[in-house]
């Protein structure tokens, strides 16, 4: 009868016996063809407009014809004013969010594993941002930051401060953007260290209590190391998220004051705007190169550190 | 651990994908209900709303006359999301029967002569002022009729707080200013601003455009043909100077940056503010919720620099246009000819109060107008009115909006933006494809 007790404290083995189950079957068990239907359903509503694209791209587009420019839009698109800023702006937006998702869904993620009452409840709170439309909370921020009769703003008042015009002023309007997109979306990089945080096995935590640790050690030496597979993903993910940041952009300054808070995809929408199609296909097709030039190394380096 | 025969699930699949493909084949059956000789034709139209008044009294009034044409108004967002709506419906020939879309340089970035249908002899424009005929025409073919009013871009201003402080309406640009040293001194905005609404910063340079021509009168072709350039014809520069100008003396309402129209209107209206440079064409809306409107509110041209020249910049009014594409042409004409006519004018003026005169032989101006619309009238009898430069010149630079908007929140030196929009426009000419750039 107490033999009973053991397979209840032991979920380890467990795992590392579901685990090693992949490796025997590493060569899938259905036939080539039956990927068909997906890759046509792929080739027809991905690869071929992509392809399209990189056409269009060389030519002046009105939509009604087209006439063959070589890479003159190339070359327009490179010569447009405010692209430097433009690109500024991406990066700049880019690294911030990515790096406070990183910082704050570690945080929120250690906190959500621990000990909490609520702690259901406070995690649906965190990730509930997620799930509102990004546009609906780029229009609700645009009200709430108002100068004078935004919540933020009488917020701010009532302790004595007060506050810019936080998306009409040139030096906030980029922060006070990158600032909302972080709200929205660091819920799912919440989730993300959640699931990574709970994967790592209790073994180490307790060789770290056997040891004497601390909870700052648990975290230092364990957590932190071992939840990186986590942190790739969510450095990956938010750093291509914000390359490609439009909505928040797009809804909250629509690249305004001026050009102050362009960003790369403002830069291409309003070319599309005004009815340059080719040109801003130009510009999509030069994003898409930066980004996968960003981004392949950046994978590559991070990957290699998680077999390490 | 095998689910079900792996030939069942593709058989699904395909299934599925065949029922996807299909959907897009079934759109096309809406033709099918002229039953009873009646006629039902579609209209396209702008979303706000002295745009969707003025569709909805012509179509009535047209209703009424032709019980047996019936007409259908759809509505669509206004600005660039309005134009991309636009041009991809008359590309993928999906049009409305008739539409409601811009005069001037707007127009002929539709390619009207592929997707609408020719007017030109036609006893459709029989009553259209022949002035107005060039906006609405490319190469000598003319495509459309006027919609509404022509309006006057210049500087609305509050007649109760100049009567107040004893102000006169200025005729230079030191007047201008000197009056707004008073009303800022008297604790009220000088001149509103409303930069989230991006287009709205524009005014103070395309409506200066009748201050460019007085002194430069070749310059709208010259621009058009590369030659002249905004950032080297000092005329030019002038309305991004005025934009410099007045950001850097404090006249503007605090939080400009993120203030929208509906704002800044209220803030001319109630007084609050003194000046707004604006359109007069979207004051009509406005007097639902404040009928003081059409009595405290004046217009006058942008102060230039000599006062014995001085005059208003207008905006021919927006026409309907008949698609190519429609089956019921002969109705859509006779709805055309409806709107250019001094009925259609008359139904139009019951239902939405003018902020300018009509461009249709015979129509008038009623006694009732807005104040704005007579203030104009005496532009137009004493001939001192020019067409904004967009109804000269097919090139208007995408970027204005953006630019003025930096110039004018002191982002930008006014030379640089200047040098900055003829960098847009030569981007604009070029995608054209225009001669000489």
């Amino acid at each position: 009868m107490t033999k009973q007790a053991g397979p209840r404290t032991g979920p380890g083995p467990a795992r590392t016996r579901r685990r090693s189950r992949p490796l025997t079957r590493n060569r899938s068990p259905y036939p080539y063809w039956l990927y068909l239907p997906a890759g046509a359903v792929f080739l027809l509503i991905f690869l071929v407009p992509t392809g399209l694209a990189f056409y269009f791209s060389l030519t002046r587009w009105t939509l009604f014809d087209s006439t063959f420019v070589g890479l003159e839009n190339f070359r327009d698109f490179l010569a447009e004013q405010n692209l430097r800023v433009g690109f500024q702006n991406t990066l700049v937006y880019a690294v911030l969010t990515s790096g406070l998702k990183v910082v704050l869904g570690l945080g929120l993620g250690v906190l959500l594993t621990g000990r909490l009452r609520l702690r259901g409840f406070l995690r649906a709170v965190v990730f509930f941002p997620v799930l509102v439309s990004t546009v609906a909370v780029g229009i609700t921020f645009s009200a709430l930051l108002r100068p004078d009769t935004g919540l933020v703003n009488r917020a701010l008042a009532v302790v004595g401060i007060s506050g810019p015009d936080w998306l009409g002023d040139a030096t906030t309007a980029l922060l006070s953007v990158g600032l909302v997109d972080v709200w929205a979306g660091v819920g799912l990089a919440t989730v993300i260290y959640i699931a990574g945080i709970l994967s790592i096995p209790q073994d180490y935590y307790q060789a770290v209590a056997v040891d004497g640790g601390t909870a700052w050690h648990r975290f230092r030496h364990v957590t932190l190391p071992l939840s990186w597979p986590a942190t790739y993903s969510v450095i990956i993910l938010s750093l291509i998220g914000g390359l490609r940041s439009f909505e928040f952009v797009w809804t909250m300054t629509r690249g305004g004051p001026g050009f102050s808070s362009d960003v790369i995809a403002s830069i291409i929408y309003k070319q599309y705007q005004a009815g340059f199609f080719g040109l801003s296909t130009a510009g999509n097709v030069l994003l898409f190169l930066i980004v996968t030039a960003l981004v392949l190394p950046l994978n590559h380096f991070l990957g290699r550190r998680q077999v390490t | 651990m095998k689910t079900p025969p792996p030939a069942l699930r593709t058989v699904v699949a395909v299934l599925a994908t065949a029922a996807l493909t299909a959907c897009g084949a079934s759109g096309d059956e809406q033709a099918g209900e002229q039953a009873g000789g009646s006629v039902t034709l579609s209209f396209l139209t702008g979303s706000d709303q002295s745009t969707v008044d003025t569709s909805k009294a012509l179509a009535d009034a047209f209703m009424k006359a032709n019980p047996n044409i019936k007409i259908e108004i759809e509505n669509q967002p206004g600005g660039s999301e309005g134009d991309n709506i636009i041009k991809t419906r008359l590309s993928t020939g999906e049009m409305s029967d008739v539409f409601w879309y811009n005069s001037g340089s707007l127009l002929q970035a539709l390619n009207p002569a592929q997707t609408m249908v020719d007017l030109t002899g036609d006893p459709v424009l029989a009553n259209v002022q022949p002035d107005y005929l060039p906006v609405v025409s490319q190469d000598g073919k003319a495509f459309g009729v006027p919609a509404t009013t022509l309006a006057g871009g210049g500087i609305l201003y509050n007649r109760k707080v100049y009567e107040r402080l004893g102000l006169q309406v200025p005729k230079t640009w030191d007047e201008f200013m000197a009056n707004n040293e008073k009303i800022k001194a008297a604790n009220i905005t000088p001149v509103v601003s409303t930069f989230k609404d991006t287009w709205t910063s524009q005014l103070f340079v395309l409506s200066d455009f009748y201050n460019v021509r007085a002194a430069t009168p070749n310059f709208a072709a010259d621009y058009t043909a590369g030659k002249a350039k905004f950032a080297t014809t000092p005329a030019a520069i002038g309305g991004f100077q005025h934009l410099a100008d007045v950001h850097a003396k404090g006249y503007m309402n605090k939080g400009f940056g993120s203030a929208v129209l509906d704002q800044g209107l209220k803030m001319l209206i109630e007084g609050t503010g003194a000046h707004y440079p604006m359109l007069t064409t979207l004051l009509p809306a406005q007097l639902e919720n404040y009928p003081q409107t059409a009595t405290d509110v004046g217009f006058f041209g942008l102060p230039g620099t000599d006062a014995a020249k001085h005059g208003a910049t207008v905006w021919e009014p927006a026409a309907l246009y008949i698609a190519k594409t429609t089956e019921h042409l002969d109705a859509a004409k006779k709805f055309l000819a409806f709107v250019a006519s001094p009925a259609g004018t008359d139904a139009v003026t019951a239902a939405v109060r003018p902020s300018g005169p009509y461009r249709v032989k015979g129509s008038k101006l009623p006694e009732d107008a807005l104040q704005v619309a007579k203030d104009l009238q005496v532009y137009i009898d004493q001939s001192a009115t020019s067409p904004a430069l967009e109804f000269l010149s097919p090139i208007k630079g995408p970027s204005l909006e953006q630019i003025t908007v930096a110039v004018g929140s002191g982002l930008t030196p006014p030379a640089e933006g200047a040098a900055q929009y003829d960098k847009d426009v030569e981007k604009q000419a070029k995608q054209l494809g225009l001669a000489g750039w």
